[in-house]
């Protein structure tokens, strides 16, 4: 271990402690299709997949460049000139409200790079302006105009790049307030890509009586000293709490048979007891697959099932969609949902997490949180206390998994076994299957359907940049 | 006995250092006896965020959840706390902001420092105390009913706080 190092960043190590140099983010590497096949076993998976920068690399280069990738939610732009700025994958991103559209842009300034904004998010008025040269760019993305313009010769400044204005994300889908972009400029289309997994997030959208959520804050953040992958498979690993968080749901528990007596259980417990269920409940609760790596768990019932009624709720939602409808759609009680590559998504407590790949070890966790419009704000209020009380860097549940991954991550420098075991209740042919396909809920069958999916992404994107070569050469 | 209005300065002060030196010498369960049974702890996730209800916030544990919170600690299978953490509060002189019959507000500049085997990390911040008087007989002249923790920089990506700031 690199003690000094590791003072040393820790700190410096607010905001992003990976250094632009560390992100590589216009380095090439060369990874062909066997490396990538060499990577696997069936049920098991090479640590180089979560220890190894260049392996880091070729994902930000093929993998994520394919995916469909949450930039934001419109509610966070609501006015024309407003803007967030975030990032997909290893790339600096800002989304703008033009006059009725979102879109997004790289956030480089055309001219010489300079990040055209840094705050989370901000109100550019009708256009930005660069800090640098002041240059400025129309919230369409267009050159609007340049200080002292005598120096330039137009015909030459609109053939360079600079010319054009800003580089737009140009493959954007706004799935009911949702804004996912995918970055390479071909690519599976957006309803390929997710399919039947959209389900998830019409229950969360459709819990508000108006069928439309806002977002609720700035969100948690969370440094995570791990590969982004171990917290995606964390988020279908029903065999971890019961272990894992034996130490603070235990003690939630534990105290409380202790102090509670015959009162209401208060919203913490009720947040905190259920994660100490036995196998035999995450068993019958269920896994359902999508292709493309999506999955969740929670089909039948889930640690979110006996949350207390919130007064008033129910009738609004049987006014809204009447009582059928209603019934319905407050019955899910889904678990977690993975979008495929880097988002988890709960519905029952409207909540949306993103896992930010920063370095092979390194992930910055975003723990977001929506209001349902029109539903009464006791809603909110239980989902900004799981929000703390779960997601949080203070949260003990949080602070028994990071324990995990950290020392997973440590651990998988050690040689010896280069492999990592996702074997439980693997059956023989099981990715061959349409649509749809539920399970035992303590199946890893979920990480195996990401690890699938992630080599398909991989292989595909790198056979077209071979083929792309080829043609050029 | 001399009730809050006219309690020296340094009565409270010392009070405040005190507390510091309890969290910070493991005296997590003499701390809890000094707040009281309706006692609130929170650490708002936004630079000056007033809503404490329908927005997320890194803390906003009873004394239910505190409680919770230093059991966890000593737990034989804690195991972010083996090897466990150790803290460090480094306080400003406090300064009274208020006092009537029913209480004592304060607010205390502080660095905390919070390690664990090769990390270090540094927080700054201010934290408001609401402080009452004790019953006759406690240990301490007073007692805290409320305490917020404004960190600097609370938007900021943290790795895991594991002990009471
Ligand atoms: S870098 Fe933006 S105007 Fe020059
Ligand atoms: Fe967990």
């Amino acid at each position: 271990m690199q003690t000094g190092l590791k003072l040393l960043e820790v700190s410096n190590k607010l905001h992003h402690s990976v250094t632009m140099a560390e992100k590589m983010t216009s380095k090439q590497v060369n990874i062909t299709a066997e490396q990538v096949e060499a990577l696997f076993r069936p049920g098991e998976a090479h640590r180089d997949l979560y220890a190894s920068q260049d392996i880091f690399r070729a994902e930000m280069q093929h993998l994520f460049r394919q995916c469909w990738l949450y930039v934001g939610h419109d509610s966070q732009v609501p006015n024309r000139g407003d803007y967030i700025a975030t990032e997909l994958a290893d790339q600096p991103v800002l989304m703008v409200r033009d006059r009725e559209e979102v879109k997004v842009f790289h956030n480089r300034c055309p001219h010489k790079g300079t990040k055209l904004v840094l705050d989370a998010a901000g109100q550019a008025g009708p256009f930005f302006r660069c800090p640098y040269h002041a240059w400025t760019f129309r919230t369409d993305g267009s050159l609007r105009s340049i200080p002292h313009p005598q120096g330039y010769d137009e015909e030459r400044l609109h053939e360079s790049a600079a010319g054009c204005g800003l580089s737009p994300v140009e493959n954007l889908v706004n799935y009911r307030g949702f804004i996912f972009a995918r970055l390479a400029s071909q690519g599976i289309d957006f309803d390929a890509f997710f399919g039947g997994s959209l389900s998830t997030l019409d229950n969360m959208i459709d819990r508000s009586p108006e069928g439309r959520l806002s977002v609720a804050g700035p969100p948690l953040r969370y440094m995570h000293r791990c590969n982004w992958k171990m917290l995606v498979e964390n988020q279908t690993d029903t065999c971890h709490p019961m272990v894992a968080h034996e130490s603070s749901a235990g003690t939630v528990v534990d105290l409380w048979s202790r102090i509670g007596g015959n009162s209401k259980k208060p919203m913490a417990v009720e947040i905190y007891a259920p994660f100490l269920s036995d196998y035999s409940f995450y068993d019958k609760m269920g896994i359902r697959i999508w292709p493309n790596g999506h999955g969740h768990t929670g089909v039948t019932q889930s640690i979110h099932s006996n949350y207390s009624e919130i007064p008033g709720y129910f009738d609004q939602m049987i006014a809204a969609y009447g009582r059928e409808r209603a019934e319905a759609i407050l019955s899910e009680s889904r678990h977690n949902t993975v979008f495929f590559p880097n988002i988890m998504v709960k519905g029952p407590i409207q909540s949306l997490r993103l896992f930010k790949p920063l370095a092979a070890d390194r992930t910055l966790v975003e723990s977001w949180i929506f209001r349902l419009d029109g539903a009464p704000d006791m809603l909110l209020e239980r989902t900004a206390a799981y929000n703390r009380l779960i997601n949080a860097p203070t949260s003990i549940v949080g602070h028994d998994d990071l324990e995990m991954y950290e020392r997973a991550q440590e651990g998988l420098s050690a040689g010896g076994n280069d492999w990592v075991n996702m074997q439980r209740d693997m059956q023989a042919d099981e990715m061959n299957f349409d649509g749809e396909k539920v399970v035992i809920g303590t199946s890893e069958l979920q990480m195996r359907n990401q690890f699938d999916a992630w080599r398909k992404f991989m292989l595909e994107s790198i056979q077209n940049a071979d083929h792309k070569a080829g043609a050029g050469a | 006995m001399s009730g809050l209005a006219d309690m020296k300065k340094k009565t409270i002060r010392n009070f405040l250092y005190v507390e510091a030196e309890l969290l910070d010498n493991e005296g997590h369960e003499s701390w809890l006896d000094l707040l009281t049974e309706d006692f609130l702890y929170w650490m708002p996730l936004e630079y000056g965020q007033t809503d404490d209800r329908l927005m997320t916030s890194l803390m906003h544990d009873d004394k239910l959840l505190l409680t919770v919170r230093i059991e966890r600690l000593q737990g034989d299978r804690t195991f972010s706390q083996k090897p466990r953490s150790r803290c460090h509060h480094l306080l400003q002189r406090p300064q009274i902001l208020s006092r009537s019959k029913e209480g004592i507000t304060t607010r205390t500049a502080f660095h905390y420092i919070e390690t664990r085997i090769d990390d270090q990390m540094l927080m700054a911040g201010w934290a408001e105390h609401q402080l009452v008087a004790a019953p006759k007989g406690a240990a301490q002249p007073l007692m805290i009913r409320r305490k917020t923790v404004r960190l600097m920089n609370p938007d900021a990506a943290f790795p895991n706080i594991q002990l009471i700031l």
